[in-house]
């Protein structure tokens, strides 16, 4: 198995800022995260979107970069949510309570919609 | 020797005035254990007088000749009168010089032909009497060459193993045989203090002495690198790096050196331009391959490093050019396909030696001086029950060791994944299991071994009854674990606790036990998942 490095994409659509990772989110991710979450809330939006359909590892250190992230989020009134993980992962977000803090969505849709849009799942 | 005979033989040796004889008028050239009065007159390669003497048929009247030669006019210096050239089978080989006679009075003819009867008998005695000291010689030099022989034989016995290591479950057997003119094999059996066993092959080029003792240096800085590192890699590189400075030209040391784990059959070995070992699997005949220079040739070499796991019956075969490199009376080699066919017909340890040495000696023919060293180091594995540490730990079902170095976690999960592929665990167990191997490991590589080369995590997964046990080991200082603040997550979106932290808390949550044993060594986690239930019901 080969280590990936995080790429990422920063898009909007209907006023929300995605992020799409793909790779690995490990110790060497923490420069792309932020430059991501930089970019995407340049723009003032006020909800960020986490896809994770293409993370395909994610350890303590990515954990952490998460937490981090939405710290920083929550400091500055950010909305994040997220959506595309695996039952695994989203069972390690459910175990760290990450779930509690940002939405975690079936789909991209659903994130979209937010926390209300995401009570009918 | 050629050159120093025939030097040898020019070196014509003269008396001055025949002063100190009695009455008879001739003085013969003297004898090399006689003091010579004078010093003697030699006559050069290129001096005519050479050829002249050569050509000369009688006594040569020494004031009476005239030659731009440098002999020439030290014969006359001397006072040297007459001069009768002693040749043998048209070769000078000496000259008898005269001074005047004591009478005063000229030779005469008489004298003469007494003289040049005298030299053509003595021509061939003396001939005679050069060739026996030069056998002597020879015979001098050609003890001194087996005096050497059997202090580098002495060299090398003395640093050979005297004794093998008693292996529970596996048969070590080694044998070396010295070539008349003793090349600069070795082999070493290396117990480690972790219960590992080293094993090393090695050839020195060259023969003899200076084989002999760089064998010897090689071997001692092989000891002393092996107990200080884990990696065969770093460990010949180790070795490269202090011969490199003190290596005789021309002269080079290939060598296998391979560490086994006798509870595991996990062997790793790198190679330094050695002929390759073989093992004999249920499968075939299959080669150890690792590729690096030899010894001592170049500085900053990196050595590869491969890994072999030797299953109950394995059996391996290390050994060096002497073997293949026989030669039969119509000086084909036994070569490479002989000797797998052979160890394919043969049992292992004790036995294939036997088998290859017998073989050998067909081939050679039973007349044949062996040409190089012959060694064989072989060590097989028992194909009987588990060893007793094995039965006690369960079935290994995968031992490896990983660098400390990012991301290799990643190469552990997929390994214990593999390794447990057959045991019918759900689908997010196993997750599970890899994530807390991955988290285990980026802890050992990070907080114990400090993501430190020469620090490998060792990783073992095992099964019993009670499930499946993974054992993480790194080579730390067997402190505290790194974490001991459990995470919080509000704490840390307030900025109260470092958004780190997490590795411990998922391991606990992912395995249904885990612990953690230090010792002098290194620590170790021991995560088990259970292969029945899980107790989270959410299979």
């Amino acid at each position: 198995m080969e280590t990936s490095e995080l790429r990422t994409a920063v898009r909007e659509r209907d006023g929300v800022s995605v992020i799409d990772l793909a790779g690995d989110l490990n110790s060497s991710a923490e420069a792309a995260l932020n430059e991501a979450y930089a970019t995407a809330t340049a723009g003032g939006t006020g909800s960020v979107v986490l896809n994770f359909e293409h993370a395909d590892y994610i350890n303590s250190t990515g954990i952490a970069l998460v937490v981090g992230l939405l710290a920083q989020a929550r400091r500055n009134g950010i909305d994040v949510r997220a959506f595309g993980l695996s039952d695994h992962y989203r069972e390690i977000f459910e175990i760290t309570r990450l779930a509690d803090f940002m939405t975690i969505a079936d789909n991209e849709d659903r994130a979209l919609r937010g926390p209300e849009g995401n009570t009918d799942a | 020797m050629t050159a120093l005979t025939r030097s040898f033989r020019r070196k014509l040796k003269l008396r001055g005035g025949a002063t100190s004889a009695t009455d008879a008028p001739i003085q013969a050239t003297p004898p090399a254990s006689a003091a010579p009065e004078q010093a003697p007159v030699e006559i050069g390669p290129t001096d005519p007088l050479l050829a002249y003497f050569q050509s000369a048929s009688e006594a040569v009247d020494i004031d009476a000749l005239e030659l731009d030669s440098p002999a020439l006019r030290e014969l006359k210096a001397a006072g040297v009168k007459l001069a009768v050239p002693l040749v043998s089978q048209g070769e000078l080989i000496g000259v008898l010089n005269l001074g005047p006679r004591l009478s005063e009075q000229d030779y005469s003819s008489d004298d003469r032909k007494l003289l040049d009867k005298l030299g053509a008998q003595a021509a061939p005695a003396l001939r005679v009497a050069q060739l026996v000291r030069e056998q002597k010689a020879e015979a001098a030099t050609r003890q001194r060459f087996e005096q050497e022989l059997e202090v580098a034989r002495l060299i090398q016995q003395n640093f050979l193993p005297r004794e093998l290591p008693d292996l529970p479950g596996w048969q070590i057997a080694a044998y070396y045989r010295p070539a008349r003119e003793v090349g600069g094999d070795f082999y070493d059996v290396i117990p480690l203090p972790d219960g590992r066993v080293a094993f090393v092959v090695g050839d020195v080029t060259d023969k003899g002495v200076p084989a002999a003792l760089v064998m010897s240096a090689t071997r001692s800085v092989l000891r002393a690198s092996a107990q200080r590192l884990i990696e065969p890699g770093l460990v010949l590189e180790r070795v490269n790096e202090h011969l490199c400075p003190d290596m005789p030209e021309k002269m080079f040391v290939t060598c296998l050196y391979g560490v086994l784990d006798p509870s595991s059959g996990h062997l790793r070995f790198a190679n330094a331009g050695h002929d390759l070992p073989y093992v004999k699997t249920a499968d075939g005949i299959v080669e150890l391959r690792a590729r690096g220079m030899p010894l001592g040739l170049m500085p900053d070499m990196p050595y590869e490093e491969k890994e072999a796991i030797l299953a109950p019956g394995d059996s391996v075969l290390l050994h060096s050019d002497g073997v293949v490199e026989a030669h039969d009376p119509r000086r084909d080699m036994f070569g490479f396909p002989r000797l797998k066919e052979t160890m394919a017909d043969a049992p292992g340890g004790q036995e294939l030696i036997d088998r290859v040495l017998s073989d050998l000696d067909a081939f050679t023919g039973p007349d044949a001086e062996q040409e190089d060293d012959i060694t064989m180091v072989t060590l097989q594995r028992s194909a009987r029950a588990l060893g007793v540490s094995q039965a006690s730990n369960g079935s290994v079902l995968a031992d490896f060791e990983l660098q400390s170095a990012p991301g290799n976690e990643r190469q552990a999960m997929e390994q214990v994944g593999r390794a447990v592929a057959n045991l019918g665990l759900a689908p997010a167990r196993l997750e599970r299991l890899k994530t807390a191997v991955a988290e285990a490991t980026m802890n050992a590589m990070e907080h114990g071994n400090e993501y430190r080369a020469d620090r490998p995590v060792s990783i073992r997964v095992l099964k019993s009854a009670g499930g499946v046990r993974v054992q993480i080991r790194d080579q730390g200082d067997a402190g505290e674990l790194a974490e001991p603040e459990a995470p919080d997550l509000e704490a840390k979106l307030e900025g109260r606790q470092k958004p780190r932290g997490w590795g411990l808390f998922l391991i606990e949550k992912m395995v249904d036990e885990a612990r953690v044993t230090s010792d002098g060594g290194g620590r170790t986690v021991e995560l088990v998942l259970r292969l029945e239930g899980g107790g989270d019901g959410d299979e």
